[in-house]
């Protein structure tokens, strides 16, 4: 049995290498923002930690949780792409990487190598698995405990 | 003589299909069951030759469709061996049953301070309903809870029941864990104290023949999705002389007595619960899901399912890294499992990329989930049309998902 095409296109090399060993996978102990957060579809649940500067530059970030390989590696994609950046551009990167998710033409200049998940948007039911770790560090930085994929009374 | 596997799959037009370019392999049976072609006849013919509401009209098709109706309601009776048609509540499936019984039973028969008894097995449907009926009545909601191996710790039922215990409700065979409960055993306990018992039969109705008097259950419920049936069609069972007494949740035609301008009588069971037009092109093809199933020897059947979930369990049990939740001695259509270092949405996508369909997520009993300290399992489930290739084709790709992931 061979991986056929859709498979490889998916997960791509540089995906199951951050799932199998994640960036910044781990607690901080001196952050300043904190969320969880949750999908309630699969099970997926990770943890976001900030330790944001007074001049809104983010130090560190990191998560913990349990989830599956694409949202896993999202996280650890995202930690990396994040760090030492101003909390404005990690929302203005947050836009442009749903963009992304929605199957928009970003360019390599915008986002680097968080284009791997270009081709997520042809899986809808895996879309929310990559988007969850950038919800969860939006939450983070608008001092929300809880972000979940569904929206919640 | 047994029907073959190649007859029963030519049944199924849609075993024919192929998913990303490979045969298909439909193991998400306890989600819900494919239907035979009789049925797909079935609901069509009430479109193109019998359409009409039914209990309203004196014209012919009408009174045609009432009697095709009425005929279910009858058939339903038979088949889970009730003693009276007007026990055959016709729903939208098994959360609406439940919901029914939550919502009315627990309206005239609970009071503030009484208790209701669940297991930590439930389904979300046998689960919520009891939480917010509790809470509307000051009741207590009680759980039996689970063993290791995904049995119910019966030795802990005894302590639970109180004089304010007014009900039970259980789950025949569990969709997440496969587990088969000893209900005659827990039904009589509960009757010993005065207590009321719903099954859910939502798992075990395509597996197991039902006999409501034989367990002498008070409610039970089940889907007609989950035995090759249509969406949108289930059965509340009932005894009579509960529903007679308890209020209608929903209101309007079909099911009133009389109607004045100040107020209304209603109808006895079932009519009180069928407010409205039903789901009559549903209700037929349950009609036809029911002789697809009775013609065949039960017995025989539920022994080769019997066989291939052993044979899935074996085959699955041989691969390194791989752990089954739920390992109870009485299992039946399902085996749930997690692999290591592959989280079970990805082995999802990758048997999917097989052409194998499996369900992966918490199978809406995150309870359960959570006293086995996992967030999801997959979960392969068999019925009547599956095959030993196809236990092969799913073992295979498990392997070959670990390999693509470590």
């Amino acid at each position: 049995m061979t991986l056929d095409i859709h498979t490889q296109q998916l997960y791509q090399q540089v995906i199951l290498e951050h799932n199998r060993t994640p960036y910044n996978f781990r607690r901080l102990d001196d952050f300043t923002h904190y969320s969880e957060g949750y999908n309630p579809l699969c099970g997926d649940h990770i943890e976001v930690f900030m330790r944001v500067l007074e001049e809104q530059t983010i130090e560190k970030i990191s998560f913990t949780g349990q989830s599956c390989a694409i949202c896993k590696a999202s996280a650890s994609m995202m930690s990396v792409a994040l760090q030492g950046q101003a909390t404005s551009g990690a929302k203005s990167k947050m836009q442009l990487f749903q963009k992304l998710l929605q199957g928009e033409n970003i360019t390599k200049d915008e986002l680097g190598k968080l284009l791997v998940f270009a081709t997520i948007w042809r899986y809808p039911a895996r879309v929310k698995c990559a988007a969850l770790p950038w919800h969860t560090m939006r939450g983070a930085l608008e001092a929300c405990s809880l972000v979940s994929t569904e929206q919640e009374n | 003589m047994m029907t073959t596997l190649a007859d029963i799959r030519r049944e199924f037009p849609l075993l024919a299909r192929t998913v990303r370019g490979k045969p298909l392999a439909y193991l998400d049976n306890a989600a819900t069951t494919l239907a035979p072609r009789a049925v797909q006849e079935r609901v069509q013919s009430y479109f193109s030759s019998c359409t009409a509401n039914i209990h309203r009209g004196v014209h012919y098709l009408s009174e045609e469709a009432t009697r095709q109706f009425e005929a279910t309601r009858r058939k339903v009776q038979k088949f889970i061996n009730a003693a009276d048609p007007a026990e055959i509540v016709f729903t939208s499936g098994t959360t609406q049953s439940i919901n029914l019984v939550a919502h009315s039973f627990s309206q005239q028969f609970l009071q503030a301070g009484d208790e209701v008894i669940i297991t930590a097995m439930e389904h979300h449907s046998n689960i919520v309903p009891w939480q917010l009926a509790c809470d509307a009545h000051s009741c207590q909601l009680k759980y039996i809870p689970l063993l290791a191996n995904g049995e119910l710790d019966l030795d802990k039922l005894p302590q639970l029941f109180t004089p304010r215990t007014k009900l039970l409700a259980v789950v025949y065979v569990s969709n997440s864990l496969g587990t088969l409960n000893p209900l005659p055993q827990i039904i009589a306990q509960a009757h010993n104290h005065n207590v009321r018992v719903l099954v859910d039969a939502a798992q075990a109705v395509s597996h197991l023949p039902i006999d409501v008097q034989q367990l002498d259950c008070d409610f039970l419920a089940f889907s007609g999705h989950k035995m090759f049936a249509p969406t949108g069609v289930g059965v509340l069972y009932g005894k009579k002389e509960l529903l007679d007494v308890m209020p209608p949740p929903y209101t309007g035609g079909g099911m009133i007595s009389k109607v004045t301008m100040t107020a209304s009588t209603f109808l006895p069971s079932p009519e009180r619960f069928e407010a409205g037009t039903p789901n009559i092109a549903g209700v037929l093809g349950l009609d036809t899901a029911i002789d697809f199933l009775t013609a065949f020897n039960r017995q025989e059947l539920q022994h080769r399912e019997d066989e291939l979930l052993c044979n899935a369990i074996t085959s699955l049990r041989e691969i390194k890294g791989l752990r089954i939740i739920g390992t109870a001695e009485r299992r039946i259509g399902v085996v749930s499992f997690v692999v290591d270092n592959v989280h079970p949405h990805d082995l999802g996508t990758l048997l999917d990329h097989e052409g194998i369909a499996i369900r992966t997520g918490h199978h809406c009993t995150q309870p359960s989930m959570r006293f086995f300290g996992i967030p999801a399992t997959a979960r392969a489930s068999f019925t009547l049309y599956n095959t030993p290739q196809e236990v092969t084709r799913l073992a295979a790709a498990v392997h070959q998902a670990i390999r693509f992931f470590t």
